[in-house]
């Protein structure tokens, strides 16, 4: 991964995190409202391939994780979005450019991060997770997540490209 | 030939020069004059927009820098008008307050909600625009005008984490503001808040109102601050307590303007902060004190 690229990432998923936060959380979305950072994730592992996608998810995770308001462990989103970036690497390998393939991808990979969160949350003993409050959680997030993704996806994975032509940009 | 028009011409001049009014001059001015005048209104007529147009064109800068002048003006009223509700709002919640912590005798922090957890991170947290600067620490409760809202969990130096009260990990000691029965607030998540009462004998009603018992040196909860009303008494024959659902008074969905509390009030306000409805006319000298007067129904401490 070049310079360029990990300045890319970084300036992407501070961006993300922010606007989720302080813009998309405050909306009054019924549901879990789409998740920005898990799709800018998506979007770059896509193009960067499995190695670098697992240690950006990590980075974007630990972001998420830290950044206030936060209450959960430090370490959770990490866990989920390292996953995630790897498996979104992989279908670089399968389909190049098929919007149908990173549209399924969204859809599988925003189900299985909120399972995967839920899942660790009641390994640690969260009080907070219930059985029926994680199955409308996950629904709404990935319809969530699908609405959103074509306006986010095409556009970081065509960024992501052009710092491979060109390394001074970004 | 020449020499014969210009001798023309010259008489031409010299007769009207010397001919006066009523010359023949005159008359072929007049003619020339009915003729002429209605071809020059209707030439007039054609060319004076054209003319202006040109005359705009060359000043189309100077046009188009006054429609940007007004568009602006107009963009700025339009703001005006529109901010001017929230700005009434904004207003309102400081008001409310305000007379909060003076009824209280509370020392608050005004703060503004900045940020908002994402739901599918099950927790319930906000953060404000207020920290370790202001005077704000971990463990100190949070209201709004109308009720708590939580208490604090992280702070930063500019911006403060507050835990909302509706979130399952959030706890606090409530006592029922007419009974004085004490008891333990639990949040649910989106069902109201389950409130415990240590008597199991307690008379508790719908539409009672709970206010928070409060903390040794009031952190993280200081005494008396409303926290919402009865809305169900579940029946638990034989239990050892009695079970309640609490409705929140604070609006939690949307949370704007809050007050963290970075002095507790030198005794406990009682339920001098309870909407005052069963008073027909309250005075404010009769409840509103910081030194903390008697409260107007003294319950007994448990």
């Amino acid at each position: 991964m070049t310079f360029s690229r990990v300045i890319l990432s970084v300036l992407l998923i501070l961006s993300a995190a922010v606007v989720q936060v302080t813009v998309v959380n405050r909306l009054p979305l019924p549901g879990a409202g789409p998740d920005l950072v898990l799709l800018v994730v998506i979007g770059l592992a896509v193009v960067v391939g499995p190695m670098a996608g697992a240690s950006i998810g990590f980075g974007a995770g630990l972001l998420v994780d830290l950044m206030p308001p936060t209450a959960t462990e430090v370490g959770r989103w990490a866990l989920v979005f390292c996953l995630i970036g790897y498996l979104a690497g992989q279908i670089q390998v399968d389909a190049k450019r098929s919007v149908l393939i990173v549209l399924g991808a969204v859809a599988g990979l925003a189900a299985l991060a909120a399972l995967l969160f839920a899942g660790l949350g009641l390994l640690f003993g969260d009080p907070r997770i219930s059985g029926d409050l994680v199955v409308s959680t996950m629904v709404s997030s990935v319809l969530y997540d699908l609405l959103l993704a074509p306006f986010v996806i095409p556009g970081v994975m065509a960024l992501t490209r052009r710092t491979a032509i060109n390394p001074t940009l970004a | 030939m020449l020499a014969v028009l210009l001798l023309t011409a010259f008489t031409f001049i010299t007769l009207d020069a010397r001919g006066g009014t009523g010359s023949i001059l005159d008359r072929v001015r007049e003619t020339a004059s009915t003729v002429l005048g209605p071809i020059e209104r209707a030439a007039a007529a054609v060319v004076n927009p054209v003319s202006d147009f040109i005359d705009g064109v060359t000043s189309i800068n100077s046009n188009a820098d006054r429609i940007d002048a007004l568009e602006a003006d107009n963009d700025e009223l339009r703001r005006q008008l529109l901010t001017a509700p929230l700005d009434q709002s904004r207003v309102d919640e400081l008001d409310k307050l305000l007379r909060v912590s003076s009824l209280g005798g509370y020392k608050i922090v005004p703060s503004q909600v900045i940020a908002v957890a994402a739901e599918n991170g099950y927790a319930q947290t906000v953060t404000v625009d207020s920290g370790t600067r202001d005077g704000v620490h971990r463990n100190q409760t949070v209201l709004s005008g109308d009720g708590l809202v939580g208490r604090v969990i992280a702070v930063g130096p500019g911006t403060a984490t507050i835990l909302l009260l509706t979130d399952p990990a959030f706890g606090v000691g409530a006592r029922l503001a007419v009974s004085g029965e004490t008891g333990f607030l639990q949040g649910k998540g989106r069902d109201p808040l389950g409130l415990e009462l240590y008597n199991p004998q307690a008379v508790v009603e719908t539409g009672n109102v709970v206010v928070t018992l409060g903390s040794p040196n009031g952190r993280p909860f200081v005494p008396g601050v409303p926290i919402g009303e009865v809305t169900d008494v579940i029946a638990t024959p034989g239990g050892l307590s009695r079970l309640a659902e609490v409705e929140p008074y604070a609006q939690l969905t949307a949370l704007d303007l809050v007050g963290i509390v970075i002095e507790p009030p030198r005794r406990d306000p009682r339920n001098a902060l309870v909407a005052p409805t069963p008073t027909p006319t309250p005075t404010p000298t009769a409840t509103a004190s910081t030194s903390a007067s008697p409260s107007p129904s003294p319950s007994p401490s448990p």
